[in-house]
Order: structure tokens, then sequence, then C-alpha cells
């Protein structure tokens, strides 16, 4: 379908497919296989320009939003979910900085962000805080000149490949929701290590380790705007990213679809085409409804948070939900499309289906997400 | 550095078909590509620039629509277009396009450096990157797989060789051909192909160029392509696998076969 995108869009649409075409699908396979982070493919990005795409002007970036980057994630989505993951998670990191940084921070920061030069990674959750951000038990406290955290962050993607980390801590445990801090960690700050990269079902060639804080010291002035407002930001910060994940559903679920409608139409079974039989053709065509549907959806949740900063959350969270549920159901008819030959690790789809899972996990699970929905019509509906 | 890139326009290979019964090229619905050697020589090109400074203009001898592969380029980060294209300049052979090439290069001034793909894919002469060489009067260095140095007007660079590299050192102002193995062409920029959209490609006829009339398009070429055809197939191949002593022996057996 036609979305009519203006020209400079369709620009970084086309940038992004090249790369796509021709740099990640070669490669996808055996950096899944091999577990291994895609490191040249991310620089081919950077020399693109689109890390730069949310960047402001003034920053070095292009200056576009959420829907231009929504534009580039689709199309790496539908070459690999773990690079696609790799970039997203570099913008989930930079957004605190952007959101609720002083020009300072932002001046020392973004230009190399917007480069590529720089990546950065977001840290919230901890061993007994995942959905439930209350449980984060990091700590940063006041010594001097200088914050002094302690604690461990789990599951971060990008850990050990990033310079930057905008982590959450808590600053005073007595103000509850207002208690938690945003702070920029560096990669060479002392008294911070990484745990062992973890080994996981799917997008296996995105990086996933721990971050650990050790007596870690930083300089005052990586408090990520003021103290308390660490939840304001991190919540702003997820309702701005997670149409970035919807879309990894939609580009994932887009290339689920084209291998399996390629490959009915050449598997001959009972002496036709496997398109041929309804049974087929009926998941096909619902496969392509949803995809179709999805897209819709998520450009326009994008479109309405690049317009409207302050009511994000229901767009954001409805657009997740729906995407990332239709990439699982898509890439699991995708691999019975194909049956056997599907299983194999021969043919993506078993890869698009075990990376599909993780979308409806990361950045707050699809039940937190419809707890937002339904927090939200609780509301409009007094 | 200032490096000139030449680059064609050519019809992507795994498109074209000869037509069985005219022996002709069919081009019909055939994209046009960046020949793809041209694509390492204006990376080759990209890279010394941004390494040791400079610009990058490239340039090509086509109809009109070569101009599509000049926009490629630019948003592959070469900083001027010019395109050389007139109806006079049509049936040119190598000998008649390095003319051409050398004239206008030579209206487009001063070079430390000429960097050509080793051959087109369609034509595979691997001719018009020594002639034009020739026609400059400038040193050449043909199939370069890697280039490490370039300090002073000297660059230090390998040529791929049947059986490993020569390393060689060449005096600027030269020209080199490259070959696949010299690096990975970068795919357009964002900011690129908003430069490409905007920039004026300068174009530039045969009287711009200063062109003598027999010198240039079928007037100044020494060959002519007389027919167009598919090779004979060749026979059927078998390939015997095995030890070399149960190669031996299939091989004895084939041939006693004939007898
Ligand atoms: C590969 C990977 C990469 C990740 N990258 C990052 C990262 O870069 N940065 C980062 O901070 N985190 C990251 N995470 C963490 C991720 O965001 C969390 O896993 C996620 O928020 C869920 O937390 P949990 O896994 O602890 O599940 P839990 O919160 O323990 O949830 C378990 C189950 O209970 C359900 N549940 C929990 N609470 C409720 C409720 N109130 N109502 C209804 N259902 C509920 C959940 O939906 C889920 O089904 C990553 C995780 C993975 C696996």
């Amino acid at each position: 379908m036609d979305y009519f995108l203006t020209e400079e869009q369709q620009m970084i649409v086309e940038v992004a497919q090249q790369i796509t075409d021709e740099k990640i699908i070669p490669q996808r396979a055996e950096l899944d296989e091999k577990e291994e982070f895609a490191t040249e493919i991310l620089k081919d990005i950077a020399k693109a320009d689109l890390f730069g795409l949310y960047i402001p002007e003034e920053y070095g970036g292009y200056g576009g939003g959420c829907f231009e980057v929504v534009l580039a994630l689709e199309q790496f989505g539908r070459g690999c979910v773990a690079v696609a993951t790799s970039f997203a998670a570099s913008a989930l990191g930079a957004y605190p900085i952007l959101l609720s940084g002083s020009k300072e921070m932002k001046q020392k920061y973004l230009p190399d962000v917007a480069s590529g030069s720089m990546k950065a990674a977001f840290a919230l959750t901890e061993a007994n805080a995942g959905s439930d951000a209350s449980g984060i038990q990091t700590t940063a406290v006041l010594d001097g000149d200088e914050w002094v955290l302690n604690g461990t962050k789990q599951w971060i993607t990008n850990a050990g490949e990033a310079q930057i980390y905008s982590i959450v801590a808590i600053t005073d445990k007595s103000k509850g929701a207002r208690g938690a801090s945003m702070f920029v960690v560096e990669d060479t700050d002392p008294g911070f290590s990484y745990g062992p990269k973890e080994k996981k079902m799917g997008i296996r060639a995105s990086a996933t380790r721990e971050l650990i804080f050790k007596d870690c010291r930083i300089p005052k002035d990586r408090l990520i705007g003021r103290q308390g407002m660490g939840f304001i930001t991190v919540m702003k910060t997820l309702d701005l990213s997670r149409p970035g994940i919807a879309i990894l559903g939609v580009g994932l679920g887009q290339a689920a679809l084209d291998e399996s409608v390629t490959y009915a139409k050449q598997r001959v079974q009972f002496g036709k085409p496997i398109i041929s039989f309804q049974a087929i053709q009926h998941m096909l065509a619902d496969m392509a409804i949803q995809v179709e549907a999805s897209r819709a959806l998520v450009y326009a949740a994008a479109k309405h948070i690049a317009a409207h900063q302050k009511d994000m959350s229901k767009a954001s969270s409805m657009c997740k939900v729906f995407a990332t549920d239709m990439a699982m159901k898509v890439t699991t008819d995708a691999v019975q499309v194909l049956a056997g030959y599907g299983y194999m690790r021969e043919y993506p789809v078993e890869k698009m289906m075990r990376d599909a899972k993780i979308l409806q996990i990361y950045e707050g699970t699809n039940q937190i997400q419809r707890n937002v929905v339904g927090q939200e019509l609780n509301k409009e509906y007094t | 550095m200032n490096i000139i890139v030449c680059v064609k326009q050519v019809p992507d290979a795994k498109d074209v078909r000869l037509d069985p019964k005219t022996n002709t090229l069919s081009r019909e619905g055939v994209e046009s590509i960046m020949n793809p050697y041209d694509r390492h020589a204006l990376e080759a090109a990209v890279q010394l620039k941004e390494n040791y400074g400079g610009t990058v203009t490239v340039v090509s001898m086509g109809p009109p629509q070569a101009e599509e592969v000049l926009r490629e380029a630019v948003s592959c980060g070469a900083d001027e277009a010019v395109l050389v294209s007139d109806r006079a300049f049509a049936g040119a052979d190598t000998w008649a396009t390095t003319y051409t090439l050398m004239k206008a290069i030579k209206k487009i001034g001063t070079f430390d450096l000429i960097i050509c793909g080793k051959q087109a894919i369609d034509g595979d002469t691997a001719q018009v990157g020594p002639g034009l060489a020739h026609r400059l009067n400038i040193p050449f260095v043909t199939c370069i797989r890697n280039i490490t140095n370039c300090e002073d007007s000297l660059l230090k660079a390998e040529r791929l060789m049947d059986d490993g590299y020569d390393v060689l050192e060449i005096q600027l102002p030269a020209l080199l051909t490259v070959v696949k193995d010299i690096n990975e062409p970068r795919v357009p920029s964002l900011k690129g192909k908003m430069k490409a959209k905007k920039i004026s490609i300068t174009s530039m006829s045969a009287e711009d160029i200063g062109a003598n009339p027999e010198q240039i398009g079928l007037n100044g070429s020494t060959t002519q392509v007389v027919r167009v055809f598919s090779p004979e197939p060749r026979g059927e191949k078998t390939m015997l696998t095995g030890s070399v002593a149960e190669q031996v022996e299939q091989l004895i057996e084939k041939l006693e076969a004939i007898q």
C-alpha cells in the first residue's frame, strides 16, 4: 500500500533497504549461528548516516523523529531482528539524554551517537525488577563531586559493545517513584564491568550482558536531568521507542510473508504448487492482512507520537502489542507453510520465529502494554 | 589530492540475453547499473579522500541517461560529476573512448590520480584504463587489490598477480585500475542521496572538450563490431572423483570404451 511518504522519507527507506539487502541478509544466518555481534554492519549503517536520524541537526543529526526511525527499522527488521535490535537499543540509550539531558550533556554525547562512532545502551532491568521497576536495587549516592553507583543491571542490550549507558538508580529510597534518577555511565568508568554474554533463543547476533557497578564513581554532571525524575524519563523514553519495536514486528512479518509466498508458489505436492490449496492461500492471505494492518497502525502511532509528545502512551503501547503479537503469529505460520523445510536452519523462517518471541517481551511485555491501554481507557471514560 | 574516477553505465549482467535469431544483445527490460568494478574504483577514491583529503570527481562518457550512475556515485561520496555526452560519440570503440575521456579530463583540469575499474562487464576489454593513461602520457598500473599508503605524491599499492601480488610504489600523477578485492563498496548514505538529488551535473559536448571530429565516435574508431554471437557450447564434461588411483582407473575405462 502507498503511504504517501515524502521524498526524503522515501530516501531513508531506500538507504535502509539497500543496507538490508546487500549487507544484512547475506550475513544474518552466519551471525546468528556464531552468535556474533554485527560490528561491520553497524559501521555500514553509520556511514549511511542513519544513526543520526532522530538527533537534531544542531547535534549533527538528520533532525527526524519517531516516524523516520520507524522507516529505517522496518527495513532492518525485515533483514535481521538482532541487527535491528542493536541499532534500536542505541537509540533507546540516547533518548534519555535527548529528552532530559542538559545542553552540555547533549553536546558532549549526541554528535558521536549521531555519527555512529559511539553506541549507547539503556539499563533499567534488574534481577528483581522486570515489569515492576519499583524493585530496582541499584543505588547512587552523592559523595562530594561524584556519584557512587552500586548494583547490577541484567539483560542489557548492547552491553559490552556500547560506549555509553543510560542507567536508572535509586537516589532516595524514601521517595518511592520520585526516588529514582538516571545517569550516563561511560565504558571506561572505574568500578564498572560487564557480566558474561547471555545465550539466547533468538536475536543471537545481539549482545546481552549484565552491567556491574562496584563503587563505580562518576562525575556529578552525569546525572540526566534532575534528581528524582528518573522514572519520568524512563516512561517518556519507552513511549518514544516502542513504535520502533512494533515496526520490527512489521518488517519481520513482511519477511516471513515474502518467504512463505515464494515457497508456496514453487513447492509442488499432489501435482500442484501448494499455493493452489485453499488452506495455504488463506493462511497467506491472513498473514498479508495482519502485516498491512500492523504497518498502518505503527505508522499512524509514530506520526501521532512525533506530533503529540505529551500524549504518547496509549498509541505507543497499542502498536507495540498489535504488531509484535502479529509477528509471532505470522512467523509461526510461515514455518507451517514451509513445514519440514521451514523447521530446518537452512531456511530463514525458523530464525524468524525464534526472533519474533523477544518482541513480545522486551521494552515492556505485551501484558504490561495492555495494562497501559486499559489504564488509559479507564482515565478517558470518567 | 584530486582524484578522478571513470565510471560507465552498463546493462545489469544478470538480465542480459543474446537474441538467438539476430545475435544481438536484447536490452529490453534490462536494468542499467554502474559497472561493478567502477563501484570499487569509486570506493577506493572516497577512502583515499577520507584518509588524505581532496576531492573526488566522477566522469562518464555516455548517453544522457548515464547521469543516473553519476548521481549514484555522488550519493556514495563523489564531490563532482561530469557527463561527457554527444551524439557524435556514438559507436566509439576503446580507442575513440580513451581520446574522448582524455580531452574531457584535460578540460576538467589538474588531477593527482585517476582510478578506473579493471574492465567494464559489457565489453570486457580492460583497455580503457591503460589506453587513457597512454593518451594522457602518465604511468598506469592495472589490477590493484590494495592501496596501503599515499605520501608526497608516492602511492604504495599491491597489484594482483596469478600467483600472489606485487608491492609497488607509484609516482603520481598516475592511473590505476582496480579489482574487486580492493574493498567492499559502501551503499549510498542519506546525506549523499540528498546531495545527489540536488547536484548539477556538468555536461560536456564534443565541442566543449575541443574534440577533433575525426577522432571521436565511429569516425575515430579503429575497430568495429562485425558480429556478436554466442560461442558454441563446449562438449560435455565429466568430473572424475575418488583417490588418484581410482580416477586413473576410471579414465582408462573411459578411454578403452572410446576405442
Ligand atoms: C534479549 C533481551 C534484551 C533485553 N534488553 C534490555 C535492555 O536493553 N534494557 C533493559 O533495561 N532491559 C532489557 N531487557 C529486559 C526486559 O525489558 C524485561 O525482560 C521485561 O521488561 C520483562 O521483565 P521480566 O523478564 O523480569 O518479566 P516479569 O516482569 O517477571 O514478568 C513475568 C510474566 O508476568 C507478567 N506480568 C508481570 N507483571 C504483570 C502485571 N502487573 N500484569 C500482568 N502481567 C504481568 C509478564 O507479562 C510476564 O508474562 C531485555 C530482555 C531480554 C530477554
